[in-house]
């Protein structure tokens, strides 16, 4: 592992490679596609901001009437519905060619297996880890190396669950691919349904999203911003866990 | 916390703002200016291919009786306001006529008992609007195959065009259009195409259409003309209307209503 010493007020750091190249570009990429899908995703869901479980719209008597989402909040700013749309597909699009980009090199690179699995004796310290966080304690020396546990189950859950379930029942909204996979949509329960999923799939994004970037500040926002834009992630050597 | 961290702080929530902010503006000005608008709505293509590349010929999930929504949502026009409709509705649409032109052999002019003497089909369908709202509903109507197996297509023909009674708003001052939308032979010629001049049992109410409504049943609500007056095959549909192909599609929305 390539490392640089620098020279600390307090202790001595070093750079430590963090990222790979196709982790970073594919992040940001995703940030970019993750920001636009929910901005014309909302523009989309104010043409009839309401939420159904089912097959079919019951119109007297809805799960949910959510309400519009501000200008500043959709794309375009303005009530525009075919325009979000033509933003959501394109940006679908690269979405998932993105997200397939980095799960068919997290495999291949073993960067699933080697940094986001966790192992038994990482899972049987998350009741630490958890206590650390609520403190706001940080790794900063050895361990920083790894992700800990509880990133490890986050990513995890957001790759494998979230992605996947956000994509399958944005896919239940389209016609034609309900004629092609007429069980996608039963799965959920139906169409309408699994636009209620669609929804709260993507309201589980953006959660994960505050307190990702919460926990980036936190936990030194330079140090992360770096390791995402360089590669290289700074831990203080010779600091006790 | 030290003043540094204060400012820095600060400084990044400011940046924030002024990206966020970016953003949007950046956003709206590609919305409207045509070449990055046309970038964006190339996916278009790529959705047709690779959604029709999947299933050619698959059904839409047809449903029971049981299923049937209590009150099925009438959206867009509800009830045109043109002259030649109020008069055709005065007489329970008892002149109507549906004219078949372009590249057909046999071009014709069919009532409403030609049209239910044609080859039919009763199918259960969920109408899926763009606005995201589901209704289920139960049509009946002329195959549309059959009709144009019955004025016989020329080889040129490629596109379905279905003009309608009912007007909607132009762009900005102009005066009112005709709705009109069309598909190709492909969802033309596919088993669950039909004309519909029943719905729930009873005449397709003029909410719905009356006397007749294209369901095109692997596409959003918008492509579902109503009020279909006449059916032009055509090779291409850049002299129709907008050139865009439909309605919808002169004002922002896609073609392809697949998705």
């Amino acid at each position: 592992m390539l490392q640089r010493a620098i020279s600390g007020r307090t202790r001595p750091k070093v750079l430590v490679k963090r990222h790979s190249a196709i982790t970073r570009v594919t992040h940001w990429v995703n940030v970019l596609c993750m920001t636009l899908l929910l901005m014309s995703g909302l523009q989309i869901f104010n043409a009839h901001p309401a939420l159904y479980w089912g097959d079919i719209s019951t119109f007297e008597a809805p799960l949910a009437i959510i309400g519009d989402f501000p200008s500043w909040a959709t794309i375009p700013s303005y009530h525009d519905l075919g325009s979000g749309r033509v933003w959501h597909f394109f940006f679908a699009w690269i979405f998932v060619i993105n997200g397939l980009v980095y799960l068919l090199a997290a495999i291949l690179t073993r960067h699933l297996n080697r940094d986001l699995l966790p192992t038994r004796s990482e899972l049987r310290q998350i009741g630490g880890t958890v206590l650390e966080h609520v403190r706001l304690h940080f790794p900063k020396g050895e361990e920083a190396r790894r992700y800990n546990v509880l990133q490890q189950l986050t990513y995890l859950a957001v790759i494998f669950g979230l992605l996947p379930l956000v994509i399958a029942t944005g896919l239940c909204m389209s016609p034609q691919m309900n004629a092609v996979l007429p069980w996608l949509p039963e799965l959920f329960g139906g169409r309408q349904s699994a636009r209620t999923l669609h929804f709260v799939a993507a309201s589980g994004l953006v959660a994960f999203v505050i307190v990702h970037v919460a926990m980036v500040v936190l936990s030194g926002f330079w140090n992360n911003m770096r390791s995402m834009i360089t590669g290289r992630y700074a831990i203080e050597i010779g600091r006790k866990p | 916390m030290s003043l540094n961290r204060t400012l820095s702080r600060r400084s990044l929530l400011k940046a924030a703002g002024g990206l966020g902010a970016a953003l949007l503006t950046g956003c709206d000005e590609i919305t409207q200016s045509a070449t990055p608008r046309r970038i964006l709505a190339s996916a278009e293509k790529l959705n047709i291919a690779v959604q029709r590349g999947l299933g050619r010929r698959a059904l839409a999930a047809e449903f029971g009786e049981g299923d049937l929504s209590p009150s099925f949502r009438a959206n867009g026009s509800t009830n045109p306001e043109t002259q030649v409709y109020r008069a055709l509705a005065q007489q329970d649409f008892a002149d109507w006529r549906l004219d078949i032109s372009g590249l057909v052999s046999r071009p014709a002019r069919l009532s409403m008992a030609d049209l239910r003497s044609l080859p039919s089909r009763t199918q259960i369908t969920r109408h899926d609007c763009v606005e995201g709202w589901s209704c289920v509903g139960k049509w009946t109507g002329t195959r549309l195959s059959a009709l144009l197996a019955k004025v016989d297509l020329r080889p040129s023909a490629r596109y379905v065009v279905f003009h309608c009674a009912d007007e909607l708003p132009g762009e900005g001052l102009s005066p009112p259009v005709p709705y009109y939308e069309s598909i190709d032979l492909e969802d033309a010629l596919h088993e669950q195409t039909i004309l519909a001049y029943e719905m729930n049992g009873r005449d397709l109410p003029i909410e719905h259409g009356a006397p007749l409504r294209l369901r095109v049943e692997r596409q959003l609500g918008y492509k579902h003309a109503k009020y279909v007056m006449s059916i032009e095959v055509v090779d291409s549909l850049d002299k129709i209307g907008g050139g865009n192909g439909s309605y919808w599609a002169d004002h922002g929305y896609s073609w392809y209503a697949g998705i």
